[in-house]
């Protein structure tokens, strides 16, 4: 084994041991959250789920055409954008 | 056998999907009246059901846009993309090609990503099950075997690599944290895992995606570490392990004979 | 008392083993109600097409609801009424659900949902008439021998007709019992709902209805409308609690067919759990209810 190749697998072990040890000690603080917020977070991960199928119909009406006059509203203002803070320009009707 | 001759149910879907086309002919409402506002529920109900499905899967790109938004952009997918399976939870597959294409979403360049993102969640959610490799069986191989070990990632395991922070995006998303301003000046990679029944979602330091698609592929540690090196020169592997790690995303680590 | 147990006279159905008490459509937002509080709840119904997933939480869910209680399994993607073949894929994706959880009782729709190789996640309206009812009994066929079970076909929820048409929903559905030997899931909403759009008497459609086959009843709340001439438009959106008149034609119904499994059906603006099992408190409240003895000869042999 070349003095290079020694040296990566001595990185290797060296990472693997250190990561496992951090890896414990933050699975334990994470147990610990688990067990005093378990029911909210359980409740986030409903989020996953995802769609189900239906076998009833809306009585939401939502079928408009296809002209296009929306522009993005949601919280993407919070986010910093290489134009500045909360700069999306309304998109032309 | 087909009924092409008693009931043109093609016609019927075009109906269905374009609002501006008439109810098929052969309908009728009671008294006899024309059966539009009749047929309007059904063209109702399919376009409903699929904008919701596609609201509950991609909640945080929903919260990113708002609702309005979100609803005609997933209008406009699902009259081009139909659910190909009755499975609704495998719809929205090309929803982030479909984002990243969208002239209107333009102004959000990490939208696509936070729906790749969102969509990998999923999948991890119905993924198939498999017991992670505890850390202390980890532990316990020997330190001069690591470097061609391989390794067995848990099924549900994705990778998302983007030039925009998705992670904490979505993070700040999903919980109450509040929507502090976030810097778009750095990438993130996204490790989505399901050990047990719980998703995480992780950042993995920048080449850690490369790092986990190399072991995918069956490569040895070794050959993972010059893979994500590739990407980032200082590669941190001891953080990227140590997110795997917490994430429990490995099922195995095979030394070889 | 444990209404979670089969009855013999149930057992010896191989359409439906449900007990004849009121269960409730299971959603995912309830699972740690049921589990903190073990609901006396007479079964739960699913739909197939959300548990076709490899693993995850829905089948660990679903392993642990099917220990406590009765399961059925509700179909909706499977087009029986769709003009091309049906999908062989969904069907083996159908059967291998069938096969893992062994459900009292497996139901789908008078309806189709496909076409092509698209699916429009709505139950679509068929005209009656006998090629069609030629084409839904070669479907029936072809899934009871893929199922090895008789399957329940629910009547659908419409809001207009064909021109086409030339039996009515009762004379088909008939027909598709007496060729198929399947047997009926009967959805007194889509009764009501359909007779409130088309006007005609939901009174006489239960009267007509052949309830020696039901093996179980759906109940549901619908959304009201109105259509272009001001006439009432009901749309079965599963959305609300059961309205009262809904639960009279259920009365009726349950006057002609005795007690039988009932489901509580909610699945848009889903309601916090009590609410919900309220309504199957409700129905059972019904099924439990003092009758005449039946009127009606015992259930026929079939060929």
């Amino acid at each position: 084994m070349s003095d290079k190749k020694l040296c990566a697998a001595f990185a290797i072990a060296g990472a693997f041991a250190a990561a496992c040890s951090l890896a414990e000690t933050a699975k334990a603080a994470k147990a610990e959250q688990e067990k005093c917020f378990g029911v909210s977070l359980k409740g986030k991960n409903d989020c996953a789920a995802g769609p189900g199928t239906s076998c009833a119909g809306s009585s939401k009406t939502d079928y408009q055409g296809s002209a296009w006059k929306y522009v993005p509203k949601g919280t993407c203002t919070s986010i910093v954008t290489p134009k500045g803070k909360g700069s999306l320009e309304p998109i032309a009707n | 056998m087909t009924l092409s001759a008693e009931f043109d149910q093609g016609a019927f879907v075009r109906a269905l999907l374009d609002p501006d086309l008439p109810a098929p002919d052969g309908l009728e409402a009671r008294h006899g009246f024309a059966p539009e506002r009749r047929f309007a529920v059904y063209r109702n109900n399919v376009c409903v059901g699929l904008i919701d499905a596609l609201a509950e899967r991609f909640p945080v790109c929903r919260q990113l846009v708002g609702d309005e938004f979100f609803r005609a952009m997933a209008h406009c997918y699902m009259r081009e993309f139909l659910p190909r399976t009755p499975m609704l939870f495998e719809y929205g597959d090309g929803f982030a090609t479909f984002v990243a294409s969208f002239e209107p979403a333009r102004e959000l360049p990490y939208l696509p990503d936070v729906a790749r993102l969102e969509y990998a969640i999923g999948q991890a959610y119905h993924a198939e099950d498999a017991a992670p490799a505890p850390i202390d069986v980890i532990r316990a191989i020997p330190p001069d075997q690591l470097a061609d070990a391989t390794a067995a990632l848990h099924p549900s395991t994705h990778v998302i690599s983007s030039k925009y922070p998705i992670v904490s995006i979505w993070r700040r998303h999903m919980s109450d944290e509040g929507l502090a301003p976030l810097e778009l000046d750095h990438g993130e990679e996204a490790l989505v895992v399901r050990p047990q029944l719980a998703v995480s979602v992780a950042a993995l330091p920048t080449g850690g995606s490369a790092f986990v698609h190399a072991l995918e592929d069956g490569r040895t540690f070794t050959q993972a570490v010059a893979a994500a090196s590739g990407v980032a020169a200082d590669f941190d592997l001891r953080g990227c392990l140590q997110e795997l790690l917490l994430a429990e995303a490995f099922t195995a680590i095979r030394v070889s004979r | 008392m444990d209404t979670r147990s089969v009855p013999e006279q149930t057992r010896a159905c191989a359409a439906s083993a449900l007990p004849a008490s009121a269960g409730v459509g299971f959603k995912n937002v309830h699972f740690s109600d049921i589990e903190a509080s073990a609901p006396d709840v007479g079964f739960f119904e699913v739909h197939a097409e959300n548990y076709m997933g490899a693993g995850g939480p829905p089948h660990a869910q679903l392993m642990q609801l099917r220990r406590d209680y009765p399961l059925s399994i509700h179909g909706v993607g499977l087009s029986i009424g769709g003009a091309g073949r049906l999908d062989r894929d969904h069907l083996r994706r159908v059967k291998s659900v069938v096969d893992r959880y062994a459900p009292a009782a497996f139901s789908e729709h008078l309806a189709w949902s496909t076409q092509g190789v698209s699916f429009l996640n709505d139950l679509l309206p068929l005209p009656y008439n006998a090629a069609t009812l030629a084409h839904v009994v070669a479907h029936m066929d072809e899934i009871q021998e893929a199922l090895g079970r008789p399957i329940l076909l629910e009547n659908p929820a419409t809001y207009l007709r064909f021109q086409s048409s030339d039996y009515s929903e009762i004379e088909f559905l008939r027909e598709v019992v007496r060729r198929t030997g399947c047997r009926l899931l009967l959805d007194v909403t889509n009764a009501f709902v359909s007779a409130t759009n088309l006007g005609f008497s939901a009174d006489d459609y239960i009267d007509a209805f052949p309830m020696l086959d039901v093996k179980e009843i759906h109940l549901a709340g619908y959304a009201e409308d109105v259509d272009e001439v001001g006439d009432p438009l009901l749309i079965d959106a599963h959305c609300a609690p059961v309205q009262e008149g809904v639960w009279r034609l259920y009365d009726r119904a349950l006057a002609r067919r005795g007690p039988v499994a009932t489901l509580i059906e909610w699945d848009n603006d889903i309601p916090p759990w009590p609410l919900l099992s309220e309504q199957a408190t409700r129905a059972e409240r019904f099924l439990k209810k003092d009758r005449l003895p039946l009127k009606t000869t015992p259930d026929r042999v079939r060929s």
